[in-house]
């Protein structure tokens, strides 16, 4: 910013993507002032949106059973699971803004349908048993994709999925044992429970892990060949860490037990334990399969988004009172709001803060000089 | 870097002293009109677990930090100067540096 001249331009792109290369070489982690190529901002702008807006588009299947909870504490479970999927929004919307995006930007963009939330909340949770099959079985196969993600190479990035994936692992649980309480139940809240597994177990294991991207996982030579080449791209940033058909493989691998326990049935008659690989068979996920989980029918897609904005734009009056509030405050105290910067409940404590603020947005370019000792980190 | 809109909501950073016998650690940051929205969203969004005893909000803006463009000179009194650690120097007995640890 402030280097004389000539050092700056001697600097040039190769250099610094050089640079950049070795650091990702030696598993370092990218952090929001670094130099880094388009392409890597771009792709993970892409990835850490879907992810914000399916976080809080997939509140909608679960949250529509906040009222009908057959019981206080399910009920109280379920609002702590849906609160948290409005969080992990909030944290991944942080970490895309380190980018140099605005949040506000970014949901203009989910709004207008230029950005897109995971098609698999693009399904209706019909019954109460849905709310189960969606935590165990969804939510199942994001803590699969998500492990990785803790060690993706962007580091407000990874520091949001540590947080987000300590509390996927409650969010499976509570989802698991719904389910065996319906199995232990009537026959009728039994067959409730398989007639969910039936609905959500393709929209799970395909859209949860994205479309193919090996011949092996279902692909044609073609499409594995495009799917690999992101993958492929992903990984070499590190960004991801496995292709999407490894990830799904993992994953039916993890349900096929569970779903013996429970005396459930997952609703794919390929599926058997294959001694040679080590691995549950399955039928593929290809293309056809893939299509066929997106759905034809996109009344659901259309209402999540209309029920997104109608959120939005039905709270625009908070966000309004909230700003004219804040505004009137700086009016009555101008001086003292300069000097107040810090505002704190418990203890106060001098602090001087040497590194700055990573995850923010400040326009002081303070943001990000790697602050030792960020709590995500260590936890 | 950033483009904040105008008129959306400030950034704020977010310090959390997660539990008795640790520093206030920096948990994240939060979009809020004024302090106390930025507070009591940081407190709905980072401490819904655990045994947090101290929240921190600081706005972004107001954090003074070293360029990071000028990493290299700025922190230049961090490095090649191995005589700041102790194994730059012999042990203290003949076990090596482990031994003194002991002593």
């Amino acid at each position: 910013m402030n280097a004389p001249a000539g050092t700056a331009a001697a600097v040039d792109d190769d250099e610094l993507l050089a640079h950049f290369d070795a650091l990702l070489a030696e598993g370092g982690t990218v952090e929001p002032r670094d130099w880094m190529p388009d392409g890597y901002r771009r792709m993970l702008i892409r990835q850490i949106a879907q992810h914000a807006h399916s976080e809080i588009i997939g509140m909608q299947p679960e949250g529509a059973w906040l009222t009908r909870a057959p019981s206080l504490h399910r009920k109280s479970v379920l609002i702590a699971k849906v609160q948290d999927e409005a969080g992990h929004g909030l944290y991944l919307y942080s970490a895309a803004e380190t980018l140099g995006v605005d949040r506000a930007d970014l949901l203009d963009a989910l709004h207008r349908g230029q950005q897109r939330a995971s098609a698999t909340f693009n399904h209706p949770a019909l019954t109460w048993a849905d709310t189960g099959a969606i935590a165990w079985l969804t939510d199942g196969a994001a803590v699969i994709n998500q492990a990785p993600l803790c060690r993706t190479s962007y580091g407000p990035y990874a520091r949001a999925m540590r947080r987000v994936c300590q509390e996927e692992a409650f969010h499976v649980r509570q989802g698991y044992d719904l389910m065996r309480a319906l199995c232990e139940g009537t026959p009728e809240q039994k067959e409730m429970a398989q007639d969910a597994v039936d609905r959500w177990w393709l929209p799970a294991v395909a859209l949860m892990f994205g479309p193919p991207d090996t011949e092996a996982g279902g692909a044609d030579a073609r499409t594995a060949a495009l799917g690999a080449a992101v993958s492929r791209r992903a990984m070499a940033w590190g960004i991801k860490r496995h292709t999407n058909d490894e990830l799904r493989q993992r994953f039916v691998d993890q349900c096929v037990p569970q779903a013996e326990r429970l005396g459930l049935t997952l609703p794919d008659p390929a599926i058997r334990w294959n001694e040679e690989r080590g691995h549950y068979d399955f039928t593929p996920v290809d293309w056809d399969v893939y299509r066929e989980a997106l759905g034809d029918d996109t009344v659901w897609a259309r209402q999540r988004i209309a029920h997104r904005r109608a959120a939005h734009e039905d709270g625009a009056w908070v966000r309004e009172a909230a700003a004219a509030y804040a505004a009137r405050a700086d009016d009555g105290a101008a001086e003292e709001a300069e000097d107040e910067a810090a505002v704190a409940v418990g203890a106060g404590e001098g602090a001087v803060f040497v590194g700055g603020a990573e995850e923010g947005t400040g326009e002081t370019g303070a943001c990000a000089v790697r602050a030792g000792g960020v709590a995500g980190e260590d936890a | 870097m950033s483009r904040a809109r105008e008129g959306a909501p400030a950034s704020w950073e977010v310090f959390l002293r997660a539990r008795r016998g640790l520093a206030h650690q920096h948990v994240g940051s939060v979009r809020a009109a004024d302090p106390d929205a930025a507070l009591a969203l940081a407190r709905d969004l980072y401490t819904r677990r655990g045994d947090p005893l101290s929240l921190w909000v600081v706005r972004s803006d107001a954090v003074h930090a070293a360029s990071p463009d000028e990493r290299d000179p700025y922190f230049a009194g961090a490095r090649h100067k191995p005589y700041r650690y102790p194994e730059h120097f012999a042990p203290l007995t003949e076990k090596g540096p482990e031994g003194d640890d002991h002593e």
